[in-house]
């Protein structure tokens, strides 16, 4: 058995996931917080986005198990661990991993993308461009690239197809009901007259399930994406930057909901003073531009971390600490919006009779917040944790790029887009990093964004019908 | 009117003490001056006479908040806390940890970020009221509908990549513009144009979309009604009632963009090679140089206040039924 190791961001996105399927559960047991849904759930695009968003966090949450691996060794008492701390999904993306080249090399490629001094079996040397170490090396021809590729895509799809019309016939028989014939259920999958809108579930879910069986199948014989300056390959650097993209979405809005739910209530339900100094507090955070804040905060940790190198042990967990902390801040410049909201809406809900009246019963302050107002503003809150997912992850890029995002030993986008930065000046130019990481993140944004237009028009009574 | 303005930047001052109190503690209490000193002397193999010697020659030797040595009022002021972070009040920003005076750089950086960001932000905002409009006009239609699509597609395309791709397709491709650089006098319109575009191009998406909600909002009330039925054309419904009472959410979030740009303008500049307020702050973020930081916290915060007071007196101007009280 490996050694698994949990590092601070993986227990909270834990804690958040335990969370997200709490809440999905109380809320399948209220009529009143399902009806909502049901309007998301028969909107096409947002269905299809949220198989996608899925796919991008069943990769994030495989790269949150951490493990260290255990040691071969003749004695089976001393049991000893690697030093390294590697994920679930390192351990999937082995071969990519280790499938390391000298340096670039474009998509697909069976050569390097710079020339080098080779030795010619008769002693000569000549300047050309070498075969790569792993990509296409099975080619005896490199010619026959193309049509190679060719039919290893088409295994990738064959494969792909097949698994995906096994799981819908997987999910048909989990959701036949009793009474209905079989092939009765799979019609309704296709045509989706059921509760929820299947066609573009499975549609989206077939399409994302062949892309990757293609990709798998072709990055075990090339690089499906080319190689980076150290000849990594860019295909697996994206995949492991999902992980710190959902992290930035998501913990960020976890760490920030207590103070703009607590403060935000509160100022809007006590008023007088205890409103005086919350709207002080976070108009005066709210007035120093985000990116001084973050970059201020994050050179006090840099500070920090130089002069007592001793507290972290391992490259990951300083990385692992940054990050958190990068959450922290943005978190701290974030919640100002919704606890301005929250204020808002408190004020116009405290004079309402049925607050009124449990006022007069005599409940208590801290239960009529808890039990009458909480609830009632719940729904600005997912809109806005919704809403601020996508504009996170473009912050996190943009950050990077200035030098106070994530640790550069992290992997990220915006990592990968500041380091690829320099070789567009290249000639010819190193176009594939660059445009990997922005593909990556278009796709999680767009998914995101749509799924959330799906939930704000759902959940604001303004836009309700 | 004058009594609310005073009363106004009277009420700036508490936030900006706050502001002041806040980076004081990140940069003073979290890491002391030591930290600092051994950071910009290089961490390793450093001597604390060297720490002492770069500690008097920046102003940091002193004691935080309180001076025991000293006597009567120089208790107060001969402290880090007043030399660094009181006399930001007075816009005396001192000097940079490589010498060089922050206030006269500041003067001399905000005009090229002027240049930049005022024309970003013209256009912007006409540009996304033209597709507003446009798509208000024809609510409900196909147009309409993918016009939304199209906004939400080109507002999930990160900003750097506008930036790259359109340094690379106008700058190296059809070599239209210089790719980056600035100039003094009116030839510096060439290394403008570039930034100011991309600039607009990468607000459009989030902006129209946005404009096109306050627009729709406007669209459905009764006055509208009333326009129509006395048989006014769509048009002039549009541009004489709805344009002129969407102008106050417009104004809001036009207001909350002024500190905005003078972000959003740090990674265009860096990016285009402009020397303006936002190059000048990645660079010493990148130095980790904290009096510059500093400095600049406290200019934005600044903008930021003088931003929504701005914003608050405009309303006056397209609402005569706003009194500023």
């Amino acid at each position: 058995m490996p050694q698994f190791v949990f590092l601070w961001t993986d227990r909270l996105i834990f804690l958040l996931l335990g969370a997200i399927i709490a809440f999905t559960i109380y809320a399948l047991r209220h009529e009143h917080l399902r009806a909502p849904w049901r309007q998301v759930r028969q909107r096409p695009l947002a269905m299809s986005a949220l198989v996608v968003l899925l796919a991008y966090v069943a990769v994030g949450l495989l790269d949150s198990v951490h493990l260290r691996s255990r040691l071969a060794s003749d004695n089976p008492q001393a049991v000893q661990y690697a030093p390294e701390i590697i994920s679930v999904l390192d351990l999937i993306g082995e071969p990519l991993i280790r499938r390391t080249e000298v340096s670039f090399s474009a998509p697909f490629a069976t050569h390097a993308f710079v020339k080098e001094v080779v030795e010619k079996p008769d002693g000569r040397m000549t300047m050309e461009y070498p075969r790569l170490r792993y990509g296409g090396r099975h080619l005896h021809n490199p010619n026959r690239r193309v049509a190679d590729i060719v039919a290893k895509s088409f295994k990738g799809v064959i494969v792909g197809g097949l698994i995906w019309m096994l799981l819908v016939v997987v999910v048909a028989a989990l959701l036949r009901r009793r009474d209905e014939m079989f092939g009765q259920t799979l019609a309704k999958l296709v045509r989706g007259d059921g509760a929820i809108l299947w066609w573009p579930v499975t549609l989206t879910a077939g399409a994302v399930i062949v892309l990757i069986s293609v990709v798998v199948n072709l990055s075990t014989y090339y690089h499906v994406l080319g190689t980076d300056q150290v000849g990594q390959d860019v295909l697996w650097r994206s995949v492991k930057s999902i992980r710190t993209g959902l992290l930035v979405g998501t913990l960020t809005t976890l760490v920030m909901l207590p103070f703009a739910l607590l403060l935000g209530v509160a100022a809007g339900y006590f008023r007088g003073w205890v409103d005086d100094v919350i709207q002080y507090t976070y108009t005066t955070l709210s007035s120093i531009p985000s990116v001084l804040l973050i970059a201020a905060a994050i050179l006090s940790l840099h500070v920090y971390i130089t002069t007592h190198e001793e507290a972290f042990p391992t490259v990951v967990e300083r990385a692992d600490l940054r990050l958190l902390f990068l959450c922290l801040i943005l978190g701290l410049t974030n919640w100002t919006g919704l606890c301005r909201l929250l204020r808002g809406e408190t004020l116009k809900l405290r004079e309402l009779d049925y607050i009124q009246a449990a006022t007069a019963l005599g409940v208590r302050n801290a239960q009529i917040m808890a039990r009458h107002i909480l609830p009632n503003v719940m729904h600005l809150v997912l809109i806005t944790v919704v809403l601020d997912f996508s504009l996170l992850v473009l912050a996190e890029a943009v950050l990077s790029y200035v030098g106070v995002g994530v640790d550069p030993s992290t992997d990220s986008w915006g990592n990968m887009i500041n380091s690829a930065r320099l070789e567009m000046a290249r000639e010819p130019i190193v176009w594939w990093s660059l445009t990997s990481a922005f593909a990556f993140m278009f796709g999680l944004v767009l998914a995101a964004n749509l799924f959330a237009d799906a939930v704000r028009d759902a959940l604001d009574p303004r836009l309700r019908k | 009117m004058i009594a609310y303005i005073v009363r106004r930047i009277l009420y700036a001052i508490p936030i900006l003490i706050g502001v002041n109190l806040l980076t004081f503690t990140l940069f003073f209490f979290v890491n002391s001056p030591d930290d600092i000193a051994r950071l910009q002397l290089g961490v390793k193999r450093v001597t604390p006479e060297a720490i002492e010697k770069w500690k008097v020659a920046h102003g940091y030797d002193k004691p935080l908040l309180y001076n025991n040595d000293e006597i009567g009022s120089a208790r107060l002021t001969d402290t880090i806390f007043f030399k660094h972070s009181v006399r930001l009040f007075l816009f005396d920003f001192g000097r940079a940890d490589d010498g060089r005076d922050i206030s006269y750089d500041i003067s001399k950086r905000v005009w090229p970020s002027l240049a930049i960001a005022l024309p970003t932000l013209l256009m912007g905002v006409l540009v996304n009221i033209t597709f507003a409009m446009l798509l208000a006009f024809f609510r409900g239609m196909y147009l309409d509908t993918w016009g939304v699509v199209l906004c939400v597609i080109m507002m999930s395309i990160s900003t750097l990549f506008y930036i790259i791709g359109g340094q690379y397709v106008t700058g190296k491709l059809l070599r239209l513009v210089p790719i980056s650089g600035y100039d003094t006098s009116w030839q510096a319109i060439k290394f403008v144009i570039l930034p100011v575009i991309i600039g607009v191009v990468s607000g459009v998406g989030a902006g129209t979309r946005l404009y096109r909600t306050f627009f729709l909002e406007e669209i459905n009330k009764d006055y509208v009604r009333t326009g129509r039925a006395k048989g006014l054309s769509e048009l002039r419904v549009l541009f004489r009632h709805v344009l002129k009472n969407a102008m106050i959410p417009i104004l809001t979030q036009v207001g909350a963009l002024i500190p905005l740009l003078f972000i959003g303008s740090l990674i265009m500049e860096s990016f285009f090679g402009i020397p303006g307020l936002g190059s000048y702050t990645i660079d010493a973020i990148r130095h980790q140089d904290f009096s510059i930081v500093r400095a600049m916290v406290f200019l934005g915060a600044v903008l930021y206040i003088a931003g929504y007071l701005l914003t608050d007196i405009s309303y006056t101007l397209v609402d005569p039924r706003v009194r500023l009280n």
